[in-house]
């Protein structure tokens, strides 16, 4: 086998906690699947056949429980369950699923929904052996409106700086703005190598890499590193131009521990690789006395997409954009043929209803996505909104541009605006309270219902 | 041995249009009565067919009927059949379709026989459809009925569709399947006459990402043979024994197998995944050959991790005395043609003819080198670069300078990809013009090649038989403007990026072998004494 696929569920989702607080991360319908689903079936559709789930208990616990999950996996899915309290980074995760790595891994972030040709990074990390590889696009202005987003948006996100040589493949340089003083600084040798490099920024990494066996033997050996993004892949970047490189420090220690026999055989092949490297008449650059690679070992590929959709969910508005976009994707009928949709209610064409739902007469939902077993009445204005599984919304509701999470109650003509209600709270109905947010003025603590309102 | 009992297997049996489904818990039987049905068929064709259809055909229903069944196991999950299902759909009914013309006889003939095997079936619980199914076919053949392997040609001819579907077939048949989508637009691709899509080539080679059909090690060296990583006849060569070292060091010989026979059929859909990323060059051949015969030739009492060890030492064996020891060889009676104040030219980047000079020049002898480039590869930049940095005097010119600088010139040393065995030089285009231009001004000719690039082949010229890069490579953007950006839509051009051509013997003065000095016409002679000596 030549790779074994890796998927990190185990994320808190830090960054949307107003979804995640009651839901895991990997949980969250998108487009009325889990999200989860969605790297599982880009490993799928390139032919995987098993993947080695690292997650939490309740997260495995869902997963062993959703029907429909299992039947849509045909993969085998091998289920590592990590403490939650242990707060361990992906590194951590990799350093605790040592025993299982036999060959090179593709790590797979469980919010990732993208339809790149997975072959394109993988192919650059076997044309050149390269030890990591990993894959960037394009960042998508998200055009839909956010619940709570004060009109603009900040400008608090930190840049990342990618540099790549000419081809655009070869990853010479990356830091994140947080790490960097004032400016940038670039190594001579890198400068001396590669002199034309190409600085990129408002590239979203897709948190998808290809790393080499040898990576996960030297995790294993310097306990400090605890996130893959965070801290080995910059430090994989800059050892790339390190001196001491000639030495390989990490696979030297790595062939230390394997047997005399294995020594052996890898040090005679290695010579023959050597000499077919030598006798054939590729460079990858030109103009410099060097050979191939500069006689460097260590490699990293960058595999940036210009067109295509690759969304991390890791923010309310990346959630709701992939929302938008993700069933687009599937011929998966809009209306689940398991949802009761009356003959007098009117569903537009570009929203999706889950099964089990129930739609009630003269309601009206447009570019919305309804999720399992929800239950709508009748008088209901849905537009632009997003309603996960469970949710009750009674007569004569007013629903825009909103989130409304798992079990949710909305009671009686209730009209809500931009707002995000988190799961299983009740909206009081109309007759005593009429609730009507817009998404300017208000502090954002207002637009967010987690408890009950009592007015 | 059957991975799921039951399973219902199609094949398709093209001469009749028809399938049949053999049960595999019938399986030992069945391939005796399948092999002895298809003989039968085949004689009733060809007696019946021999004065309403030509030979082509005829051949092809021989072939479609004398192999029953790929090699491979196909364990696959449903979300790759909609990759090959459109290419299979389509290779598969031109297939037919070619076949209309004569159907009304070969509809009776089908008739007949579907009466014969349906008592035939009722007795051994076969079913049979009308219908093909394309996408299961190439699925849910097991591996357990004797395949019979067969070798892909290594030379296809292009432009025909005949001669395609045919190869298309045959792959499908090795259950190389991400590869006939490949092939089909491989091939179409390197043809400058159609205009299929040159992306689709690599991303179906490579689509399948956990290979389970072909090692890994293999992928890589494909992938790398197509992007032109590993370029260069003794470069390939070495990368490819590295691969099949990898390859028999994960092999374990499945029950009831030796490995002597096993190994080898293991091997053959390797290589023609090879042959698809990249044409076989002759020493790749030469060094399958010999791997081979010697896989064939371990006893079959041997061991297995014994069989392994010798297979192993073999190709080390076969490396260092073929290659590394031949090229020392060389040097050393290079050298001694070499005198101080020569002007040496050299063409492209010949790994063998770097190596000499680099040992010539620290044997101290006081030369220079021009060496002479041709677009679209530019190889000798590189060639440039290793002599440079070795700290040998050079000059680079393109070939159109050559007339100009060879009066300067007191040798030519050219490398070779392959001597054919009419005494004729194989090697990169161009090659053949500057020797021609050297005889003109009686500059000596001098070819370095090992004895492992021999090959039986004959050829005269570069354009019977010759391997087709990419088109577009030709196309160059000057001043911002790209004259033949759309060449294919002008329906009169088509770019021809030729990558090998001949040079007759008469232009070469000496070819330096590890057996010697020699001259051209020897080449059969070393030939004859190589295969007496095997």
């Amino acid at each position: 086998m030549e790779l074994q696929a890796v998927l990190m569920a185990a994320g808190g989702g830090s960054r949307m906690m107003d979804l995640t607080y009651n839901t895991p991360k990997p949980l969250l319908p998108v487009g009325n699947r889990p999200l989860i689903w969605y790297p599982l079936n880009l490993l799928e559709r390139v032919g995987f056949e098993e993947v080695i789930v690292i997650t939490t208990k309740e997260v495995q616990k869902a997963l062993s429980a959703d029907h429909r999950l299992k039947t849509d996996v045909k993969m085998r899915l091998d289920v590592v369950c990590i403490q939650e309290e242990a707060d361990m980074g992906t590194a951590d995760a990799l350093r605790h699923i040592q025993q299982k790595i036999k060959t090179d891994i593709l790590v797979v972030s469980c919010d990732l929904i993208t339809d790149v040709a997975l072959h394109e990074v993988v192919d650059l990390f076997r044309a050149h052996s390269a030890t990591l590889s990993m894959l960037m696009s394009k960042v998508h202005e998200f055009t839909e409106t956010v619940p709570g987003q004060k009109g603009k948006k900040k400008a608090g996100e930190q840049r990342d700086f990618v540099g790549v040589d000419v081809t655009g493949k070869r990853l010479l340089f990356m830091a994140n703005e947080a790490d960097l003083d004032e400016g940038l600084v670039f190594r001579k040798s890198i400068m001396r190598k590669h002199p034309r490099m190409l600085i990129k920024t408002g590239l979203l990494d897709a948190h998808l890499y290809c790393l080499k066996r040898s990576v996960v033997d030297f995790l294993v050996h310097n306990k400090s590193v605890t996130s893959i993004r965070g801290e080995l892949v910059p430090y994989l970047v800059r050892k790339q131009f390190s001196k001491s490189l000639n030495s390989q420090n990490e696979t030297e220690d790595s062939e230390k521990n394997q047997k005399q026999q294995d020594l052996l055989s890898t040090s005679k092949d290695e010579a023959l690789l050597q000499l077919a490297r030598e006798r054939s008449c590729w460079n990858d650059h030109r103009g410099d006395m060097s050979e191939a690679y500069h006689g460097g070992k260590l490699r990293c590929y960058v595999h940036i997409m210009e067109e295509g959709m690759c969304y991390r969910v890791n923010t309310l508005a990346a959630y709701i954009e992939a929302n938008r976009v993700v069933p687009k994707l599937f011929e998966d009928p809009p209306i689940h043929p398991g949802a009761l949709v009356s003959e007098r209610s009117l569903v537009g064409s570009d929203s999706i209803i889950g099964p089990l739902c129930q739609i009630s007469d003269r309601t009206s939902i447009k570019r919305s996505n309804v999720g399992m077993s929800t239950t709508i009445k009748e008088k209901v204005k849905i537009t632009n909104s997003i309603i996960m599984n469970g949710v009750i919304i009674e007569e004569g509701c007013n629903i825009q541009g909103s989130v409304i999470c798992n079990n949710a109650v909305i009671g009686r003509g209730a009209d809500i605006k931009y707002c995000l209600v988190g799961s299983g709270q009740h909206v009081e109905p109309e007759g005593e309270n009429k609730i009507m947010f817009g998404n300017n003025n208000l502090d954002i603590s207002d637009l967010f219902v987690y408890t009950m309102i009592v007015y | 041995m059957a991975d799921s009992v039951g399973r219902q297997v199609d094949s398709i049996n093209h001469a009749t249009g028809k399938i049949n489904r053999l049960k595999l818990f019938k399986r030992k039987e069945l391939t005796k009565e399948e092999k002895q049905r298809l003989r039968k068929e085949k004689k009733q064709h060809k007696k019946n067919k021999k004065d309403d259809r030509g030979p082509p055909e005829k051949e092809k229903e021989k072939e479609k009927a004398s192999v029953p069944a790929p090699s491979k196991p196909a364990t696959q999950s449903p979300a790759h059949k909609a990759a090959p299902v459109p290419v299979n759909a389509s290779a598969s009914e031109s297939p037919v379709a070619a076949e209309k013309p004569a159907k009304s006889k070969a509809e009776l003939r089908a008739e007949r026989r579907a009466r014969q095997d349906s008592e035939r079936a009722s007795k051994q619980g076969k079913k049979e459809g009308g219908q093909q199914s394309t996408s299961s076919k190439p699925k849910a053949t097991p591996n357990e009925l004797q395949p019979v392997v067969k070798r892909l040609p290594d030379h296809v001819q292009v432009d025909d569709p005949v001669a395609l579907k045919k190869l298309a077939k045959k792959l499908e048949r090795q259950q190389v399947r991400q590869i006939n989508i490949v092939m089909l637009c491989l091939l179409s691709d390197c043809c400058p006459l159609t205009d299929d899509g040159f992306i689709q080539v690599f991303s179906e080679i490579t689509l399948h990402i956990p290979v389970t059909v072909i090692h890994p090690s293999i992928v890589r060296l494909g992938l790398q043979y197509s992007q032109g990583i590993i370029a260069g006849s003794n470069a390939r060569s070495v990368a490819l024994l590295h691969a099949f070292k990898q390859v028999i060091q994960d092999y374990s010989t499945p029950p009831n197998e030796e490995l002597s026979r096993d190994l080898v059929n293991k091997l053959s859909p390797y290589i023609s995944f090879l042959s698809q990323c990249r044409p076989l060059s002759a020493s790749m051949g030469n060094a399958i050959k010999y791997i081979k015969k010697e896989i064939s030739n371990i006893p079959s009492q041997c061991k297995e991790e014994e069989a392994k060890r010798i297979l192993q030492e073999c190709i080390d064996s076969y490396i260092n005395e073929k290659i590394i020891l031949a090229s020392e060889a060389i040097s050393k009676y290079a050298i001694e043609k070499i005198s101080d104040g020569d002007v040496i030219l050299v063409y492209g980047c010949s790994s063998l003819v770097n190596h000499i000079l680099c040992e010539a020049f620290e044997k101290q002898r006081k030369f220079r080198v021009i060496v002479v480039d041709s677009r679209p590869r530019l190889e000798g930049r590189e060639a440039l670069r290793r002599l440079v940095k070795k700290g040998i005097r050079c000059t680079y010119v393109l070939i159109s300078a050559l007339s100009y600088i060879l009066p300067e010139v007191s040798k030519v040393f050219l490398g070779a990809h392959a001597l054919l065995a009419n005494g004729y030089v194989m090697s990169r285009v161009g090659t053949s013009q500057i020797a021609l231009v050297a005889k003109a001004y009686n500059v000596p000719v001098l070819v370095c090649c090992e004895t492992y690039k021999f090959c039986e082949r004959v050829q005269t010229d570069s354009f019977v038989s010759n391997e087709l890069d990419d088109p577009d490579d030709l196309i160059v953007t000057r001043n911002g403007k790209t004259h033949l950006e759309n060449w294919q839509t002008v329906k009169s051009l088509g770019l021809l990026n030729l990558v090998y051509d001949v040079t007759p013997p008469d232009f070469v003065d000496l070819v330096i072998t590890d057996l010697g000095m020699i001259p051209c016409t020897s080449v059969p002679v070393v030939l004859r004494v190589k295969n007496v000596d095997q």
